[in-house]
């Protein structure tokens, strides 16, 4: 898989129509200069020659360097993915703490204010662009009520604290800084609704439809009939059948979650791989954006993995096909 | 005369297409959130059909400049407000509508063009070719849909055209996966099977048999990509390589109205709003379309 990811990659950089040694050469280089680069780079080579060059770099963790800075771009990633990973795992975690408990409650009061306000939230959650939702938000709560900051990851007088895993919240809790610790949570705050919402509402949606189908199934009628009490019944009982696809969902918004991070870092200046990304796009400087899609393509069949696992946990007929 | 035994006749062999299609319309009725996406989908349409003639400054999508009326704040004369340039941003957001529809016309055509025949070899005929599709379609389904865009668009560079063709090819692996598995379980059904034992061709049965059976699905998920698809190209837009300036697109304008916020809030709020209400529109629509069309499929999405 990942070998043809980076097929995919490789291709998409070299179809490109520019010439990336002009590029990085600058405006006023002469024919010598812009030469001299593309020899450096291996872009005089045949294309096949370029690919394994490419393949060897990728399997030392080298990435290329970026165009404009000089910067390897494995250096680049290293430092920007934690705060992609720490915005993108909150939102994700937001989205299941949220959507599962209110995708139940709308399922066992169906057709109730509950479960409406739950519809309008759900339809609409998906239907906003991230990037405008953002906006708004900030425009709201950050300029208009001022309760939490703009943008950013800190504010400008918090230093980050001493790197122990290089996840800023992660770091502040161990070290005990508190202060810087809810800085970066007041930051963090806004980036991680605007990002969690459609995925809140798509998790809460299949909750809730999976809910409704596994509380009309036997085995709950029994349970209700040997007199267990509600509360037991939905939270034990049904959630855990009503979990499996809600699961296959939380998969499948975590990627797609990777792929807004870059619109909601835009917005909220974070400094991610994502707002990396975009500045690079930008510029047509590739190798950064290659890196930013083998790392987040990566991440993603990591996530797939994860899910499968959880099923296996779910789910025993999974784990041992002879119990069928 | 016999014009009329021969309508009669038409009638009643249509009559149960008729009935069928009646009941359709009651369970679609029933429900009100696909009333409201068809209301929504339909006064998009009407916008997109007559918006140039109902517009009060036409100019203004094709960049005009007035800069003695420049971020004007919504008023009888500007419902919408006006741009840094003096532009009416009702007059846009009403254009917008039709840029769009053409963008997510673009994508969804070119990507079902392309995915459907893939995902009917990949089912139908299968082997090594198909399996060699399916490889290639997960590859592209491992990756977020919206980095994969950036990346083409930035090797193509920015622009309209060039986000169009990349989400376009981006977007074409969801209608594989979607055909191969539908075509793999009709291959298996009995009608199919009884086909092929009575001589019919595989041309016969891929346009008489399989493709009529996909039709349902792909409509359902063309109608959610509509919506989908207009927010992609309105992402790219906002970050700057999809539509430029002074194209009426709606993601490019909040792109250039951000750098007017708070003040001049109007500049972005309104084609954001245009976005939302489009994109839930299709949405509500293509949801209605599936209960009525797949109920089974209900769950998946």
């Amino acid at each position: 898989m990942l070998f043809g990811l980076s097929c995919l990659t490789f291709a998409i950089s070299h179809v490109v129509p520019g010439d990336p040694a002009r590029l990085a050469a600058g405006p006023d280089a002469n024919q010598a200069m812009v030469d001299t680069l593309r020899a450096k780079y291996g872009l005089d080579r045949p294309l096949p020659v370029q690919f394994a060059r490419y393949l060897r770099g990728l399997a030392a963790g080298d990435l290329g360097e970026s165009l404009r800075s000089r910067n390897a771009v494995a250096a680049d990633l290293a430092q920007y993915f934690p705060n992609t990973f720490e915005l993108v795992t909150l939102a994700l975690l937001l989205a299941v703490a949220v959507g599962v408990p209110l995708g139940m409650l709308a399922a066992v009061h169906r057709d109730t204010w509950i479960d409406q306000g739950a519809r309008v939230l759900s339809v609409s959650g998906v239907a906003l662009p991230a990037f405008w939702l953002g906006l708004m938000l900030q425009l709201l709560i950050a300029l208009h009520l001022g309760w939490l900051p703009l943008g950013g990851r800190l504010g400008l007088t918090a230093t980050p604290p001493a790197p122990i895993t290089h996840l800023l919240l992660v770091d502040a809790l161990l070290r005990g800084e508190w202060r810087t610790m809810a800085d970066a949570l007041a930051h963090a705050a806004l980036p991680v609704v605007t990002l969690s919402l459609p995925a809140l509402a798509s998790i809460m949606r299949v909750n809730r439809a999976e809910m409704l189908e596994t509380l009309q199934q036997d085995y709950i009628k029994t349970a209700r009939a040997q007199g267990f009490s509600g509360f037991r019944i939905v939270c034990r009982y049904a959630l855990r059948n009503a979990m499996i696809p809600t699961l296959a969902m939380i998969g499948l918004r975590y990627g797609w979650m990777l792929g807004s991070t870059i619109l909601v870092e835009t917005v909220f200046d974070w400094p991610g791989i994502g707002l990396y990304a975009v500045n690079a796009a930008v510029s047509s400087d590739f190798a950064p954006i290659m890196g930013v899609t083998l790392l987040l393509g990566l991440n993603f069949m990591l996530a797939n993995l994860l899910v499968d696992l959880a099923y296996g946990w779910l789910d025993p007929r999974i784990r041992r096909p002879g119990l069928t | 005369m016999s014009t009329r035994v021969l309508s009669a006749a038409w009638r009643a062999e249509r009559a149960s297409t008729w009935r069928e299609l009646r009941r359709q319309a009651r369970v679609f009725a029933r429900s009100a959130s696909s009333i409201v996406g068809l209301a929504i989908v339909g006064v998009f349409l009407v916008i997109v059909a007559i918006g140039p003639w109902i517009v009060p400054y036409p100019d203004d999508a094709r960049g005009a400049v007035h800069l003695d009326r420049k971020l004007q704040p919504p008023s009888a004369a500007h419902w919408f407000g006006t741009d840094e340039v003096g532009n009416d941003v009702f007059t846009r957001v009403i254009l917008g509508a039709r840029v769009s529809l053409e963008i997510g016309l673009v994508i969804t055509v070119i990507a079902a063009l392309i995915g459907v025949p893939l995902g009917i070899v990949a089912g139908y005929v299968g082997g090594g070719l198909g399996e060699l599709i399916m490889r290639v379609t997960d590859i592209f389904l491992s990756v977020p849909a919206l980095i994969l865009a950036l990346a083409v668009v930035g090797a193509l560079g920015p622009g309209i055209v060039n986000a169009m063709l990349a989400l376009a090819l981006v977007w074409w692996p969801g209608y594989v996966r979607l055909v191969q598995s539908k075509t793999l379980a009709l291959t298996q059904t009995t009608y199919v099977e009884a086909a092929r034992a009575s001589g019919a061709g595989r041309a016969r049965i891929v346009f008489l048999h399989l493709l009529p059976n996909c039709v349902s699905p792909i409509v359902v998920k063309a109608s959610m990509d509509m919506g989908l698809a207009i927010l992609g190209a309105a992402s790219l837009g906002f970050i700057g390589l999809g539509a430029q300036p002074p194209y009426p697109e709606w993601g490019a304008m909040i792109s250039y109205g951000r750098n007017y916020l708070p003040t001049w809030w109007w500049y972005s709020a309104f084609p954001g709003l245009a976005i939302y209400l489009t994109v839930l529109g299709f949405n509500l629509l293509g949801d209605g379309l599936r209960d009525l069309l797949d109920p089974r499929s209900r769950t998946a999405m």
